[in-house]
């Protein structure tokens, strides 16, 4: 069974979503029993990932390799190693509630809605599990289609703005990268990412493959300064394209820089790491400012998103002063992991604060924070679980929102102090943007007729917000078993990057 | 001659022969019984295929034959180009013939016209001589001059057929002026003789060089290129969406043989030359066509804009002079001709009775007319923005390696900078089909031959971009 386990986990999901396409826009609840079913299926499917994970080894697993396109040596080559793994194991945790997200508020053609998720989550699927470099891209491409299609179509009032603005900012940054994975395949006569990950490559290439890289993965990330599209983009996606951008897609950037620029250009990511951390810097620091000021909620989760974010890159980037300050890769690789474990912990926080403002959006149709206010005296059980969810953003011990910040902080004190006091002020800012958030909006007299009126959250949605809460705590509580999976990988990742690879 | 030899030649004996007898036919024909015109050149084209395939004429270890003294030249390249062709006619046809019925315009001259055509791109496909070049040249563009006036009653169908038959006998004239120069300086007409020639006497003569200049005149008219690309918006716009149907698309087909027969066969030593003038060409064709394209509103114009950007690529595969950079080359132009098919099958399929939906707002609100139509032109769109998996993307790749390959970076980041821009006037006809709402509500149908054409035609584009080796593997073992 192994061996058709990744196939399966991408194309499960992409041939449902053609078959709740063909069931045809006449008969929503059937579209929507087949999305959920097929959901929950991939996402049992996906689970020997985790059971079956062999832990004691940064070797690929679940393998499976086959010839696509013999001219060009392209293959069909799927395997997963710590890294990936969690990430898959997200994206199909996210399957089924972003199902249940749009059971009621989705009423125009629900089966291309559903269709547009399914397809989605194979493609995410695919990107995380491809070690084949075209693969990869295509992947990574394909995944902007559905995607372009959920903003466009069921989107807020300047969707069309939104969804061309994402499109367009993904595919300029992403076509840089194209170039860059055809020149290692003219230099390499291969695709396979292994392979690249061990080719000699000279300090100029590796500059200019790092900036491809850097133009791809920043965009999708996004790190400043291109981040302009993510609140756009937020703010008009339905709460469904919001949750599964900020969970998982974002987490694509991340791992692009895991998987490509760090190992396959590790001599200038040393280099150009100044620039990483800078942006990092930056974000955290800059955009949590921005998040403040903010009068939309969504807008203010995008912001929170872009600046929680910049810890991955900053955990991922400070590996390398941290090299050349101790000549060991031990504190480094608590950066990588916090990096690597903020990035699970904030798909699980992310998604579930678009999922908290999509309940009351659903009921209110507004995002701004103005026409809220004591919304805890008419919906006590919402107002427990957004306050949890905002507490957890920012970064309250005992919730996963706390564990990758404070490794990644811890790590980076060993680098510069700096780069960690610069840090550890979004400790300051995410708790000054969210708990002000939650005083504007959840408590407070009752603000107006319409939060008089507000209905209370009912079992679907309890469910879906439960669910979410349990995995913020439990990862917060005893973050052992993600680690457990990702440190053989990083501590291979380390040794690797630390290698010059220069000819 | 013998008979061996026309043997090598008998797809375009046939073809020739079938032309006549549709016009014949037609003559004893009543209105109601055209149905059989269709279904005679539907059958002509599938036994050309058969004919072409049976490809015994080419012993082991043998590339190419050639025929009539040395004029003509069967090889596995012209083999696949042809039946290319055949498919590409069959989805034509079956499209216009919607077309055709909707506007009273439903006669046999359309299907005389169309096969002449394709006679002529069986001849330039297989020309290895100047002369044969030029025949099979003038014989798609006099047929097309006329098939693009085809609607007498309609004033910029003629408007347009006159501008094209000025701007192409200009084309011709200046190619056949070339012609005679580089006959002036090799002695030759005979493709491989010329390379001969040049082989042994160098490339040096500037005789020569002025020869490929106006030669290479000659070949960027026939695919459109900057800056001899005026005729194609007016032609695309002005004639019967039925005529741009297959101007789009055969024809690129004939004009990517030409440009190899005449570059790589003949001219081959002149490469380091031709390689700066078509980069140029190349340039400003991906330029200029993506930002045009942008401000279009008349859907016929924006695809034609496309077109020229499209055919800025094509070019893009041709600098290197390699047989990869051919085999690439020609793979775009085959998916070209695949992607532009199923858009104009689009408009056909949009048009109503005398109104041909040639407005971008025509496509608004298609989702919710009929999704599947919308599906099929989502697949197109992408495919020619070059977003994978759609085979459009495998296009793109291939040619930008191919440029890569002949060390020319910044050409292949400028050509991807504006696949991009390009994505925009793409993306902008799938926001009108599924983010606005139907300007029109009447219901979109189509005859069965239509929607099974254009349901395969879709199915090539997505599925020729997943299982894409088996196509890239035959343009790559042509050369």
């Amino acid at each position: 069974m192994n061996g058709f386990l990744l196939s399966t986990l991408i194309w499960l999901p992409i041939v449902g979503g053609i078959a709740v396409m063909l069931v045809g826009g006449h008969r929503p609840a059937m579209a929507r029993g087949v999305a959920l079913l097929v959901t929950m299926v991939t996402f049992l499917w996906s689970l020997p990932l985790f059971f079956s994970f062999d832990t004691t080894t940064a070797v690929m697993q679940f393998v499976e390799s086959r010839p696509w396109v013999e001219t060009f040596n392209i293959r069909y080559y799927l395997g997963v190693d710590g890294f990936s793994a969690p990430l898959i194991l997200l994206t199909s945790f996210f399957g089924p509630l972003v199902v249940i997200a749009g059971w009621r508020s989705i009423t125009k053609n629900v089966n291309q809605y559903m269709a547009a998720f399914l397809v989605m989550e194979g493609l995410m699927i695919g990107v995380f599990s491809t070690l084949d470099g075209l693969l990869f891209y295509i992947f990574f491409e394909a995944m902007l289609i559905p995607m372009f299609l959920v903003i466009g179509i069921w989107g807020g009032p300047r969707r069309v703005y939104a969804t061309l603005k994402f499109f367009l900012y993904t595919f300029l940054g992403s076509v840089f990268m194209l170039i860059g994975l055809i020149y290692l395949y003219i230099q390499s006569g291969s695709w396979n990412i292994l392979d690249w990950h061990t080719m000699p490559l000279s300090l100029v290439a590796q500059k200019w493959l790092f900036l491809g890289f850097l133009a791809a993965f920043s965009v999708k990330i996004p790190m400043f300064p291109v981040h302009t599209w993510l609140p756009d983009a937020h703010v008009e996606a339905p709460t469904g394209g919001s949750v599964i951008l900020a969970a998982i897609m974002l987490k694509i950037g991340g791992y692009g820089f895991i998987r490509f620029s760090l190992p396959i250009t590790p001599d200038a990511s040393a280099v150009l790491d100044w620039l990483v951390i800078a942006l990092s810097l930056i974000a955290v620091v800059y955009i949590g400012f921005v998040a403040l000021a903010q009068q939309d909620m969504k807008k203010l989760i995008a912001y929170s998103s872009i600046s929680h974010m910049g810890f991955v890159t900053l955990g991922l980037f400070v590996a390398f002063s941290i090299y050349r300050n101790t000549g060991g890769v031990a504190g480094a690789a608590l950066g990588v992991e916090g990096a690597m474990v903020q990035m699970i912990s904030h798909g699980f926080i992310s998604g579930a604060l678009f999922l908290t403002v999509g309940v009351l959006y659903d009921r209110v149709h507004s995002r701004m924070i103005k026409d809220y206010g004591g919304v805890a005296n008419t919906m006590p059980w919402f107002a427990l679980f957004a306050v949890f969810f905002l507490m957890a953003n920012s970064g309250l011990p005992g919730t996963s929102g706390f564990v990758g910040e404070f490794m990644v902080i811890l790590s980076s004190f060993q680098a510069n102090f700096w780069f960690a006091f610069l840090a550890a002020l979004t400790l300051i800012l995410g708790a000054a943007y969210s708990l002000w958030l939650a005083k504007r909006v959840i408590f407070g007299a009752v603000a107006n007729r319409q939060v008089e009126n507000l209905q209370d959250i009912n079992s679907r949605e309890a469910l879906v917000l439960g669910i979410l809460a349990v995995a913020i705590l439990f990862f917060g509580l005893w973050p052992q078993p993600l680690v457990e999976m990702l440190q053989v990988s990083v501590d291979h990742l380390l040794q690797h990057i630390v290698q010059s690879k220069v000819m | 001659m013998n008979s061996a030899q026309m043997l090598l030649a008998a797809p375009e004996f046939w073809l020739l022969v079938m032309a006549c007898v549709v016009m014949v036919v037609d003559l004893f024909l009543g209105e109601q019984r055209r149905g059989i015109i269709h279904m005679l050149a539907m059958l002509t084209l599938i036994f050309a295929g058969m004919i072409t395939l049976r490809g015994d004429y080419l012993a082991d270890g043998v590339q190419s034959v050639t025929a009539f003294n040395d004029s003509f030249i069967r090889d596995r390249l012209g083999d696949v180009l042809k039946v290319t062709s055949f498919v590409i006619l069959g989805l034509v046809f079956t499209y216009s013939k919607l077309y055709l019925r909707n506007f009273k315009m439903f006669r046999a001259d359309f299907y005389t016209l169309s096969l002449f055509a394709l006679l002529g791109v069986m001849l330039l496909i297989s020309a290895n001589s100047l002369l044969m070049i030029y025949l099979g040249l003038e014989l798609i563009s006099l047929s097309v001059y006329a098939l693009v006036a085809f609607d007498r009653n309609s004033g910029r169908g003629s408007e347009s057929a006159m501008k094209y038959f000025v701007l192409g006998s200009m084309a011709s004239g200046m190619l056949l002026y070339g012609m005679s120069m580089i006959y002036g300086a090799t002695g030759s007409l005979v493709l491989t003789d010329i390379a001969e020639a040049i082989r042994t006497q160098g490339s040096g003569d500037i005789l020569l060089i002025f020869g490929l200049v106006f030669v290479v005149v000659g070949i960027a008219f026939k695919f459109g290129v900057v800056p001899f690309h005026m005729w194609i918006p007016d032609v695309y716009e002005g004639a019967p969406a039925a005529v741009t149907l297959f101007i789009s698309s055969v024809p690129k087909l004939a004009a990517f043989a030409m440009a190899y027969r005449f570059l790589s066969s003949g001219l081959g030593d002149l490469h380091i030359h031709w390689q700066g003038m078509l980069s140029f060409l190349a340039l400003f064709s991906i330029v200029l066509g993506n930002l045009a394209a942008i401000m279009q509103t008349n859907i016929k114009r924006m695809l034609a804009y496309s077109t020229i950007s499209h055919m800025g690529f094509v070019l893009l595969g041709l600098l290197p002079g390699t047989a990869y950079g051919f085999g690439a080359s020609m793979y775009y132009v085959i998916v070209y001709a695949v992607m532009s098919v199923a858009s104009f099958g689009m408009i056909i399929l949009l048009s109503s009775r005398g109104v041909e939906a040639e407005r971008l707002e025509d496509f608004k609100g298609l989702n919710q007319r009929n999704p599947f139509y919308a599906v099929i032109m989502v697949l197109v769109m992408f495919s020619m923005a070059g977003a994978p998996p759609m085979v459009g993307f495998w296009a793109k790749l291939m040619v930008i390696k191919a440029v890569m390959d002949a060390d020319m970076m910044w050409l292949a980041i400028i050509a991807v900078i504006f696949a991009v821009v390009g994505a925009f006037y793409y993306l902008r006809v799938i926001w009108y089909m599924y983010f606005e709402e139907p300007e029109n509500e009447a219901i979109v149908t189509a005859p069965v031959d239509f929607n099974a054409a254009l349901t395969v035609n879709g199915m090539m584009i997505i599925g020729l971009g997943i299982f894409s080796s088996s196509l890239i593997a035959l343009c790559m073992t042509s050369f």
